[in-house]
């Protein structure tokens, strides 16, 4: 690290845009002095978190670890960002330190996180994600045997379910919200991508045993301290699957905390990005699912247009364009095909909690008409998630667009502050 | 194999595999609700990903660590079930 901590170019986020970032700028020929920060260990973001069983790294993040011996690259595990205190300047956190890192221009990549939608009994333990679980049993959780729901939309559900099988659980089949006559169009649509097919065809190949139910969804979990069971429907009737867990994520939304507390503009819950990934905040650039859910391959083409354009490389950001626009196209039909339906509006009863952290039942919310009034008077969204998780499940049950955002945006040790603060005052 | 550690959960001791996360040592010993909710509900991890706090536990007399965010070391010790 520089004694100064300050960096040509600081890439927030070490997912695959974030490490596309890194390449593009550092291939460039300037003397860039680049960090790369992100809160987990390793790199690779969620979609290439490393298995703990398995010996060898991801080939994909394998790679990746080649860009880190440049000297002028400097990364930084596990640390969250949390705040900006003052202008080109943003504090990060460790579990046990704080740091400030100041900055020519940012790249901001913060992926995404699974939408949560709530149903009666979707507060139980083993109720979680299905990138969440994904996530725990690469961590080291054993699975084998265990009987999972695979639940909501969208291909994650997929990519999990397959994961799982593999790993040897139980899954008894599962279900997608939208109507398979959208899926068939989509899975008809990846015939003009043949990168795309091949891995749809090996996923169709890995869960040939496990049914893919389209036009059902979950509608109740129950269990006494824990789930034993969910009750799923098909819109005609409904029926009971006991399971250990049930892993459930409706879509993706943009983790736009971060952009959006250094005052870059969201649109449509994206961040709006031009065609050389600038947001409306000069110096600040963005890349990834946090501009439009679009996976893998959009994530991988806007960190390298960031990351050239960051370097003043806009030739070489320009040439691919193209291959944006396509990759855009796709987000396009992803949206619409999993575009959630208007029955899960339903899906919680009055008694339903919606906000987890302070317990606050729909009930409650119903009576006012925006999520700052909600949060004013019933505490909804001001727990530690700070609405990350009922937030986007209110954009979808009442159409309340997300409160701004405040920093410290993550859960902050007094601590931290407090050494920012003096920090600020010694180097004004 | 992988190596393994000891950690004690709620004054037990367990044995994990090393790099194992605190959320896996809890969930892989039948332990499903890692904290009580302000109204004493059970709660597990959600996201797997450090964003929903659900998960929170005290490790080493720290309340409010993530467990899906946090690797288990040796000799940790782990609480569960705080509010």
């Amino acid at each position: 690290m520089p004694p100064d901590n300050h960096f040509d170019l600081l890439i927030v986020g070490a997912g695959p845009a974030g490490l596309a970032a890194a390449l593009a700028a550092s291939t460039s020929q300037k003397d860039t002095r680049i960090a790369l920060i992100d809160e987990n260990q390793a790199l690779g973001g969620q979609i290439w978190r490393q298995d703990l069983a398995s010996k060898h790294p991801q080939p994909d993040s394998a790679t990746w670890l080649e860009i880190l011996s440049s000297p002028l690259l400097h990364f930084i595990p596990g640390a969250r960002v949390i705040s900006q205190p003052s202008p080109r300047t943003l504090l990060a956190e460790t579990p046990n330190d704080c740091m400030t890192l100041s900055y020519n221009r940012l790249i901001l990549a913060p992926g995404a996180r699974e939408r949560f939608l709530p149903f009666p009994g979707w507060t139980l333990p083993n109720v979680m994600g299905a990138g969440a679980l994904q996530a725990l049993v690469k961590s080291g959780l054993p699975i084998a045997g265990k009987t999972v729901v695979v639940a909501g939309s969208g291909p994650l559900l997929l990519a999990v379910a397959a994961y799982l099988y593999k790993k040897h659980a139980n899954i008894p089949f599962i279900a997608e919200q939208a109507p398979r006559s959208r899926v068939l169009r989509f899975a008809l649509g990846l015939l003009r991508s043949p990168d795309k097919l091949s891995q749809a065809l090996q996923l169709k190949l890995a869960l040939r045993n496990v049914p893919y139910h389209t036009t059902c969804w979950p509608v109740a979990a129950q269990g006494v301290d824990r789930l034993e069971s969910v009750t799923l429907t098909n819109g005609r009737h409904s029926w009971t699957q006991p399971c250990d867990y049930l892993a459930c994520g409706f879509g993706l939304v943009p983790n736009t905390e971060l952009p959006r507390s250094l005052g870059c503009q969201i649109r449509l819950g994206s961040v709006v990005v031009d065609e050389t990934q600038a947001t409306s905040v000069p110096g600040i650039l963005c890349a990834g699912e946090a501009t439009g859910i679009g996976g893998l391959e959009k994530s991988l083409l806007e960190g390298s247009i960031a990351g050239h354009s960051a370097t003043g490389r806009l030739d070489a950001a320009r040439a691919l364009l193209k291959s944006r626009k396509k990759a855009l196209a796709f987000a396009e039909s992803l949206e619409r095909t999993f575009a959630l339906r208007p029955e899960l509006k339903a899906l919680p009863t009055p008694e339903t909690i919606v906000c987890r952290c302070e317990d606050v039942p729909l009930s409650l919310l119903l009576p006012y008409s925006s999520s700052r009034a909600a949060k004013l008077q019933t505490r909804c969204g001001m727990g530690p998630c700070q609405g990350r998780i009922c937030g986007p499940a209110l954009e979808f049950l009442l159409d309340w667009p997300p409160d701004s955002i405040r920093p410290p945006i993550f859960p902050t040790k007094l601590g931290s502050l407090a050494a920012t603060a003096k920090n600020i005052r010694n180097n004004p | 194999m992988p190596d393994m550690l000891t950690i004690s959960i709620n004054g037990s001791p367990v044995l994990v595999p090393q790099g194992a996360s605190v959320a896996v040592a809890l969930l892989s010993h039948q332990i499903f609700a890692f904290r009580r909710s302000i109204r004493g509900e059970p709660r597990g991890p959600v996201c797997g990903m450090g964003v929903c706090f659900e998960c929170r536990v005290t490790i080493d007399d720290i309340p409010h660590r993530l467990a899906c965010q946090t690797s288990c070391a040796q000799g940790m010790e782990v609480q569960t079930d705080a509010p």
